[in-house]
C-alpha cells in the first residue's frame, strides 16, 4: 500500500489542491480553523472525526459553497494554472463545480434532481457544459447506469422510485459523467444498510482507482476510511489532531483522540 | 360589439388610464431598463388594479403606462377580440383613458394580448404588451429566486436543456408547446409568456416593440424590435411549430393557429383560427372576390 502511493505521489509531484491556513469559526471551537493540507492527484484524502467536530464544515470551504474567515485554497486545474478558489468570480467556482469538480451528497436527495428522470440526471453537466445533441446525451446516460450497476432500462425512471442505494450511485454517475478530477464526499455511505454499504464501497473504490480520481471523503466510519482512503486527518473540535497514511493512523495512532476513535470501533 | 363603434369617451372620476402619473413614471422607466436589457427581467412596484391576479393586470399595468391620448387600443384573449377578458380590459381603457379602441391589427397601435401574437404581420409603429402568469423560465426545476437571479447573473442555463430532454424520453420529441423557452439576444433565457410555440418564431426579429408584465410576480420584461429570439432545442431534435392536417372550417386558412371545437357526444372535431380578426378579415376578402 505505501509503496503504491509512493509511487503515485512521485509521478504527479505537484498537488491539486493547495490548502493553507483554512478557518471559519461558528463560535469557539465550533467550526474548522488552521487547516492546512495538500491533495495530490488521485489521492484518496479521508477526513474522520466525531459528529461537531467541523468535518462538514470544512467540506463546504473546501468544495466553494462557504467563504471563509481566514485562509486560502488553492487549485491547479486543468491547463495546470494555479487558482485562488475565493478570490476567483463566482462564475468560475460554479464552472468549477460543475465540470472538474463532483460533490456527493450524504442525502442522494440534495443532490439529485427528485423531479427528472434518471437520464436527465445524469445529462444535465454535460448540457451545462454544452452538449446540444439528444442521442449523445442519451448514450452518456445509458453508459454510466451500467457503469455504476443500475440496470440501463431505468434511464426513464424517477429517482424517487429507485432505492437508496441506487439513488447514491445515480448520484455518483451524475457527478462523475463530467469526468472531474476531484470529487468530494460527505459521508456517501451514510444511512445505507451494511450490504448495500459494502457494494458501493467496492463500485466506489473502483471506480477511483480507474478514473485516477482525487477524493476528499468526509466519514465518522472509520471501516469506510480504511477502505478507501490513502491519508487520514482526524479532527476533534474544529483543529486537525492528527494527520497520516491511513494503515499508519488506524494500527499505530499517535493523539489520545486518535486512540481513542480507534479503540471504540466495535469488533464483531 | 355596438359600444365599440361609438366614440368612447373619458370617465374624469379617474386618472388618465387609471394608474397615478408617479406610478406610470415608474412603470416607464422599468420599460426603458426592459428595453436596453432585452430579456432581463426588471422588478417594479406592481399595483392593485381592479380586476384579480391572473386576468391580465401585469399586461394592463404596462399598457395603462404607455398608453397616450392619440393611441388606438386593440385587447385579443387567446386570439380572440370578443372573449370577456378582451372585452373588458378594452373597455376598461376606453372608459379611463378615453382611447379609440379597435379589432383592427393593422389599426391598432397598442395590442394587449393573452397568449397569442396576431396572424397579421406586425409593424413598426406597433408595440404588443403580453399577460405573463409566471415570468422566470427556470422556475420549474429551481425554486429558489436568488438562485435563479444567479443563474441568469452568470448564463447558466443548463437546466433549461433538461425539461426539454425530459419531453423527449417521454414522449419521443419535444411535447412543450406553450411557453416554450427562448434565448433572447443570446444572452437571456426568457419565458414568451404562454403563447403557443407557433407563434414563437414571430418574435424573432419583430419590427414591433414587444413588452411582457406579470402582475402579481411584479416583473416586467421586453423584446426590442429586430431582436434574435431563438427557441432551445437539440441539435438532433430541432424546434418545430403545430401543423395542422385540417383548414379552418371557416376561412378555410392552412396558415394561422386553429382551435380544436369538439361538436357533438360523439366526438366530432372542427378547427376554427384562433385569431378571429384574421379569420373574418380572410371571409370577408372571399366575399368581395366573388
Amino acid at each position: 500500500m505505501n509503496q503504491a502511493l509512493n509511487n503515485q505521489l512521485s509521478v504527479s509531484t505537484e498537488p491539486l489542491l493547495r490548502v493553507r491556513d483554512l478557518s471559519l469559526l461558528y463560535g469557539p471551537e465550533k467550526g474548522c480553523q488552521d487547516v492546512s493540507f495538500d491533495l495530490y492527484p488521485g489521492e484518496v484524502l479521508g477526513i474522520v472525526g466525531e459528529s461537531g467536530s467541523g468535518k462538514s464544515t470544512l467540506l463546504s470551504l473546501l468544495s466553494g459553497r462557504l467563504p471563509p474567515q481566514r485562509g486560502n485554497i488553492g487549485y491547479r486545474d486543468k491547463q495546470g494554472q494555479w487558482l485562488d478558489l475565493y478570490s476567483a468570480s463566482e462564475a468560475e467556482r460554479r464552472t468549477l463545480l460543475r465540470t472538474e469538480w463532483g460533490f456527493v451528497e450524504q442525502n442522494p436527495r440534495d443532490g439529485l434532481r427528485m423531479g427528472v428522470s434518471a437520464g436527465a440526471n445524469i445529462g444535465e453537466r454535460l448540457m451545462a457544459q454544452g452538449v446540444r445533441n439528444y442521442q449523445q446525451l442519451r448514450g452518456a446516460g445509458l453508459d454510466w447506469l451500467s457503469q455504476v450497476e443500475i440496470d440501463p432500462q431505468r434511464i426513464d425512471d424517477l429517482p424517487r422510485t429507485f432505492s437508496g442505494g441506487m439513488q447514491q450511485r445515480l448520484q455518483i454517475a451524475r457527478n462523475l459523467v463530467s469526468s472531474p478530477r476531484l470529487v468530494f464526499m460527505d459521508e456517501p455511505t451514510g444511512g445505507l444498510d451494511v450490504s448495500v454499504q459494502a457494494r458501493l464501497l467496492d463500485l466506489l473504490r473502483g471506480l477511483v482507482r480507474e478514473l485516477d480520481l482525487a477524493v476528499v471523503i468526509v466519514t465518522h466510519d472509520l471501516a469506510v476510511a480504511r477502505l478507501l482512503a490513502d491519508r487520514l486527518m482526524v479532527m476533534r473540535r474544529s483543529r486537525v489532531v492528527e494527520t497520516g497514511l491511513t494503515d499508519q493512523i488506524l494500527d499505530d495512532p499517535q493523539h489520545p483522540y486518535s486512540q481513542l476513535l480507534v479503540s471504540s470501533v466495535l469488533q464483531p | 360589439m355596438n359600444d365599440l363603434t361609438q366614440a368612447p369617451v373619458r370617465d374624469a372620476a379617474y386618472n388618465f388610464a387609471y394608474l397615478d402619473e408617479q406610478t406610470k413614471r415608474m412603470i416607464r422607466r422599468a420599460l426603458l431598463k426592459a428595453v436596453a436589457v432585452p430579456g432581463y427581467q426588471v422588478p417594479f412596484g406592481g399595483r392593485e388594479m381592479p380586476l384579480p391576479y391572473g386576468w391580465g393586470t401585469g399586461g394592463m399595468q404596462l399598457t395603462a403606462a404607455i398608453l397616450g391620448d392619440d393611441d388606438v387600443l386593440k385587447v385579443i384573449d387567446q386570439g380572440a377580440d370578443d372573449t370577456t377578458n378582451a372585452v373588458s380590459i378594452r373597455r376598461f381603457f376606453a372608459r379611463t383613458a378615453g382611447v379609440e379602441t379597435t379589432e383592427s391589427t393593422p389599426d391598432a397601435t397598442v395590442i394587449q394580448t393573452r397568449h397569442r401574437i396576431p396572424e397579421t404581420p406586425l409593424h413598426a409603429d406597433q408595440i404588443m404588451v403580453y399577460q405573463v402568469p409566471i415570468p422566470e423560465p427556470l422556475r420549474f426545476i429551481e425554486p429558489s429566486e436568488t438562485e435563479t437571479r444567479t443563474m441568469h447573473a452568470l448564463s447558466d442555463y443548463g437546466v433549461m436543456h433538461v425539461k426539454l430532454y425530459e419531453d423527449i424520453a417521454t414522449f419521443g420529441h419535444i411535447a412543450t408547446a406553450y411557453a416554450y423557452p427562448v434565448m433572447v439576444d443570446e444572452r437571456y433565457v426568457m419565458d414568451p409568456s404562454p403563447i403557443p410555440k407557433f407563434d414563437n418564431p414571430k418574435l424573432d426579429m419583430s419590427p414591433a416593440l414587444m413588452l411582457f408584465g406579470a402582475g402579481r410576480e411584479k416583473r416586467l420584461y421586453a423584446v426590442p424590435p429586430f431582436t434574435r429570439v431563438t427557441s432551445l432545442d437539440f441539435e438532433d431534435h430541432p424546434f418545430e411549430a403545430q401543423k395542422w392536417e385540417e383548414c379552418c372550417a371557416i376561412c378555410g386558412s392552412r396558415e394561422s393557429f386553429l382551435d380544436e371545437l369538439i361538436l357533438d357526444d360523439a366526438g366530432t372535431q372542427s378547427f376554427v383560427c384562433s385569431d378571429t380578426y384574421y379569420c373574418a378579415q380572410r371571409v370577408s376578402q372571399q366575399e368581395q372576390g366573388q
